[in-house]
């Protein structure tokens, strides 16, 4: 059927720098570029362009850009091109929509309306390219109350299993088969240098990446592809998946053109078929569900491993981790709004769920109240973009945050969306293996280190500017928050006062 | 009948543990305890709700069960073979990798949920979502062996394995009463005896007659199946038996608008 869909983006080809390469038909995935041997000319065919750059970036001569296709419809509020296009594809397929990454629409980002402090006169600031400053974080169940016996001065009841953060930023659940065998490659290896974790996602666990159990959390999902006592043992933490950001409620097909053989061999499945995650897990429908797998899991590793449980927010969020905590959960995961994905339905992506700073807080406080704060530590993920982002999620309640899209966009992800079409330029969510070899482990792993590296200094900065030296005196610090441009209502949900209070 | 070499030494003492009054977790120490000191056969008694027994248990010891265990008996059980003298609750064998589950009675939901290896018998019904998500991989394939019948969505999303169900409570020309029979199946096999109307069977499942290999597997599991409960089984291998299989290893394959 002819698509009435136009192109999105323009190939703009500078003539006098071109030297015929051929390095961007070789580069793009998306069979953009071609060469012409007779006429020994590289042409574009823009249709099939996703503005990924992956060809503007690798041409030797700078003679490429990719542009905005400024071809516009009549101005309309409610008939937007993306409202019109959504119609069209549907009407040429029949299908559901499906897109990669999180919510690209203009919910409010939460973040951008809250205002972090500064020490001015009455208490110094610290400077912490000079003076001692603490950034780690340990997760797991913190007791009651701990006795010290007064001869030995050690603990008289050991302390739950507990992991170390040295940054408290942990990269997200990416399984292998969305994301290549190399970026996980690379996250485990910038786990272990930088001394945070890294997540199998629910795809199981390499043979090559046992070795850094130490940095990794192993996930249990509805699938419970690749999951064996061996697997179950393998990390620091087991994380329960109940669901993600980016699809509330639904479950996950990874399509059988992506079980390649390796793939297979890891999830534990015939090569080519559809890998299917269900939307819930059939033996968790309630809260006291929930607490028998937590346990079962705790049993099955001999109650040394933290068992994680992870949620989408929605709306009852709150009250929903309260159970988690009750259920015997020793970390809880909330995933925001904007959580990523490496597919779903675009109708849920955009329209399910709430922001991760709203749900933040509402759990941090409902956690307070209910006096169990201590028993889970509480991670949060689905947008994360910055250091700032990241001291103000742990000044709402957090005790560290998972990235997901910013630890790919260090890879060299340009946030195309193009996740679910296995074809990523990036060599980054795909199995073709001759795409994956375009990220280098090495290469990767230092990105990602480069990356913690930059955003533990600024975390550091932050700290030293409210006259703080560690990170345990920010957390659940609000005080350290104003808002701006929020009405009362979200100050209220968020605790925080305005900017100006 | 069981297969397990271990067993078949002579002079192999039996452990006891009472498990009266003594919670989960205890139970199942106690369980370690004895296995960690070299038991190779252990009798529990008076088990009354007690979960996940055999779950941390990665050797094919041989664990008799005498009350009624707690749920996720054998959860990602990886090698013993457990007996139950009673019935079994909701999401026996959960998850399981390798070894065998034998109840005589009844065993409650998800049955053998995501199981990708080893055995279970149950001499009687089980209760909703038996075998859902089952798979297989290479020479792992999970096997569920059903005296009597399953209630809704038996077989549902399987993806490997075989689930057989005898309904040995049913007349020659009764008919099922679970509903949406292997819905969204998509791998494995289930044998079954008796009769089902289209609307009990899910979209994406077809019915065949048993081929040669077909019967093979049948028969041995059959004959497996007698050896544990003291059946006939040659005189259950003279019904007739339908074949279940996945119309498509791709079921949602043109869901999506690309």
């Amino acid at each position: 059927m002819k698509t009435y869909i136009p192109s999105k983006f323009i190939v703009e080809r500078d003539a006098s720098r071109c030297i015929q390469c051929q390095v961007c038909v070789n580069q793009c995935s998306f069979d953009v570029h071609s060469y012409d041997a007779i006429d020994n000319e590289v042409m574009a065919d823009e249709k099939n362009c996703v503005g990924c750059h992956r060809c503007v970036v690798f041409c030797p001569t700078n003679a490429l850009n990719i542009s905005k296709n400024t071809l516009d419809y009549r101005e309309n509020y409610n008939w937007r091109p993306e409202a019109i296009e959504d119609i069209l594809k549907q009407a040429e397929t029949g299908g559901v929509l499906l897109t990669g990454m999180g919510n690209d629409k203009g919910y409010k980002v939460y973040w951008d309306h809250i205002l972090l402090n500064a020490s001015q006169v009455t208490n110094p600031s610290i400077d912490p390219l000079r003076e001692p400053m603490e950034l780690v974080t340990y997760l797991g169940r913190k007791p009651d109350r701990i006795e010290i016996d007064p001869l030995t001065h050690a603990l008289k009841n050991p302390l739950p299993p507990q992991v170390k953060l040295d940054v408290p930023v942990m990269f997200s659940a990416m399984s292998y088969g969305a994301v290549s065998l190399n970026v996980q490659r690379s996250l485990a290896r910038a786990a272990s240098e930088a001394g945070t974790f890294w997540n199998t996602g629910e795809g199981g666990l390499h043979s090559s990446l046992y070795k850094y159990g130490d940095h990794t959390i192993v996930q249990v999902a509805s699938g419970r592809f690749g999951v064996h006592s061996k697997y179950l043992n393998a990390g620091k933490v087991v994380e329960i998946k109940i669901g993600q950001g980016a699809k509330p409620g639904i479950g996950g097909h990874l399509p059988g053109e992506k079980v390649t053989a390796e793939v297979s061999l890891t999830r534990m499945i015939p090569v080519g078929t559809d890998a299917l995650s269900p939307a819930p897990q059939h033996d968790i429908y309630s809260i006291e569900d929930l607490a028998q797998l937590v346990y079962a899991i705790k049993e099955a590793t001999g109650y040394q491993k933290l068992i994680s449980v992870k949620i989408a927010a929605v709306h009852n969020v709150s009250a929903i981790a309260s159970g988690m905590v009750r259920a015997g959960a020793d970390i809880i995961v909330l995933d925001g709004l904007r959580g990523s994905t490496g597919a779903a339905p675009k109708v849920i992506r955009d329209n399910v769920g709430i922001p991760i700073e709203m749900a933040l807080a509402a759990v941090d406080s409902r956690l307070r109240e209910e006096n169990i704060r201590n028993q889970a530590s509480l991670v949060i993920a689905g947008g994360i973009r910055s250091s700032g982002d990241i001291a103000k999620a742990i000044a709402l309640g957090a005790d560290a945050v998972y990235i997901g899209t910013a630890a790919l966009i260090a890879l060299g992800c340009t946030a195309c969306q193009q996740c679910h079409t296995g074809k990523c330029a990036w060599g980054i969510c795909t199995s073709d293996l001759a795409l994956t070899k375009r990220i280098n482990p090495e290469i990767g792993s230092k990105r990602l280190v480069n990356l913690l590296r930059g955003w533990a200094i600024e975390l550091k900065d932050i700290l030293g500017g409210m006259g703080i030296n560690a990170l345990e005196s920010l957390r659940g610090n609000r005080l350290h928050l104003r808002g701006a441009g929020l009405s009362d209502t979200e100050l209220k949900i968020l605790g925080i006062r305005s900017v100006g209070d | 009948m069981s297969a397990n070499p271990a067993l078949k030494k002579p002079h192999n003492s039996i452990i006891e543990i009472n498990a009266q009054d003594i919670a989960t977790h205890e139970l199942n120490n106690q369980l370690k305890q004895a296995v960690a000191a070299g038991a190779k056969r252990i009798l529990l008694k008076n088990v009354c709700g007690q979960r996940y027994i055999g779950t941390d248990i990665n050797k094919p010891v041989e664990i008799k069960i005498e009350g009624t265990p707690g749920n996720d008996l054998g959860s990602f059980m990886n090698g013993p073979y457990i007996t139950v003298h009673g019935n079994a609750q909701d999401g026996c064998g959960n998850t399981m990798n390798e070894g065998e589950i034998v109840v005589h009675g009844h065993a409650g939901d998800i049955t053998g949920l995501s199981a990708r290896g080893g055995k279970i018998f149950i001499r009687e019904g089980v209760g909703y979502r038996a075998g859902i998500h089952m798979k297989e991989y290479g020479d792992k394939k999970p096997s569920i062996v059903i005296g009597g019948t399953a209630q809704d969505f038996c077989g549902e999303y399987m993806a490997g394995g075989v689930m057989v169900l005898l309904g040995l409570n049913m007349k020659d020309d009764d008919y099922h009463r679970a509903r949406y029979v292997g819905t969204g199946m998509h791998g494995g096999v289930i044998y079954m005896r008796g009769k089902l109307e289209d609307y009990q069977l899910g979209r994406e499942v077809g019915i065949a007659e048993l081929d040669d290999t077909d019967r093979a597997i049948l028969a041995n599991l059959v004959e497996q199946f007698a050896g544990h409960f003291d059946v006939d089984g040659q005189k259950i291998l003279t019904h007739k038996f339908m074949k279940l299989f996945p119309l498509y290893h791709r079921p949602y394959g043109r869901l999506y608008a690309y």
